[in-house]
């Protein structure tokens, strides 16, 4: 059966922590790539915390951001997701699923499909999804995961997969 | 999910022109779930129109239902309609973009129970939308139709991939 579902690369950051990290030299010899990621700052304000950079060049979106307390759903234009910090409870990571069809295209925009999930046993938890877009025809070759102020912590995690369809 | 003989391609299709629709007919039993991923868009140049729709087993009779929530940048909405012959979807693609759809079809081969999906569309630098999806019947679901009643530009991509829990 054909292996088409490869972990590229991956990268867990250290103690030090990590202002950003970043997939480059990424092979065009896959179909579709999807970025999962799991980290955590250092910072007590976690809300629109973190970004996605395509070829070092934030992506634009549409999100939808829903927070269970108090009770609200919002949509923007931030391309911005969530993440836990040092206001959450310990240990807690958020879960984010970036799908990128078509990345290697050189004649088309990349739309990219982002799942997020924020989860603290309390307050500053939310689920948030967005629409993004990377308005170029050139192939993704790097993927960078910024931190807009502080750190990524130690043990945040990030995952890249590459899917074939044949 | 990792492991990559349990996410095989099952079939891909590329448009080389416009069509109504895009189908993937005598789809094996021998997997789980089912996930169509789609990069595409309407023939039209600014549309973001709802009028994306899913059919299984080319069954048009009043069979199926569905929920969304979506953003829109400013604004959040939920709808939902009952008794449809289709599920009612929106198309990505936007002002000559393709965005993406991403299907996630569960248990789609078992005889005994209604079939679910979940949807995530991603209108580029328009809408995000979440969808959930239902089709009324026990039989296991052999073919999967998207219809673009606008007609599917050319260049549009489909995979349908095949996920066995072991």
């Amino acid at each position: 059966m054909a292996n088409t579902y490869t972990l590229i690369a991956s990268n867990t950051v250290g103690s030090g922590g990590a202002a950003s990290v970043t997939f480059s030299s990424i092979a065009s010899t896959y179909t579709d790539l999807l970025l999962k990621a799991s980290c955590r700052s250092d910072q007590s304000n976690v809300a629109r915390s973190w970004r996605v950079q395509a070829n070092s060049t934030d992506i634009t979106a549409r999100n939808l951001d829903a927070e269970g307390n108090p009770f609200v759903v919002f949509s923007g234009t931030s391309a911005n997701m969530n993440t836990n910090g040092t206001g959450s409870t310990s240990n807690t990571f958020n879960n984010y699923d970036i799908y990128i069809p078509n990345y290697a295209s050189t004649t088309a925009y990349k739309s990219l499909s982002v799942d997020g999930a924020v989860e603290n046993n309390g307050t500053d938890a939310n689920l948030k999804l967005v629409a993004g877009l990377y308005s170029a025809n050139t192939a993704i070759s790097s993927i960078t995961c910024v931190i807009n102020a502080g750190l990524f912590v130690q043990y945040s995690s990030f995952y890249l997969y590459g899917i074939k369809n044949s | 999910m990792a492991a990559g003989s349990t996410y095989t391609p099952l079939a891909t299709q590329t448009l080389s022109s416009s069509a109504a629709s895009v189908t993937f007919s005598s789809i094996s039993g021998a997997y789980t779930d089912l996930v169509l991923i789609c990069s595409t868009k309407d023939t039209r140049v600014n549309s973001g129109a709802d009028d994306f729709q899913l059919q299984f087993n080319n069954d048009t009779a009043s069979n199926y239902s569905m929920t969304y929530m979506q953003g829109d940048g400013s604004t959040a909405t939920s709808s939902r309609n009952s008794n449809a012959t289709v599920i009612a979807g929106i198309e990505p693609g936007f002002n000559d973009t393709y965005g993406t759809i991403i299907y996630n079809i569960q248990n789609y081969s078992n005889t005994t129970t209604y079939k679910t999906t979940l949807i995530r569309y991603n209108v580029v630098n328009a809408i995000v939308r979440a969808t959930v999806g239902l089709w009324r019947n026990t039989a296991a679901i052999t073919s999967v139709k998207v219809i673009g009643e606008s007609g599917i530009a050319s260049g549009s991509t489909f995979t349908l991939y095949g996920i066995a829990a072991a």
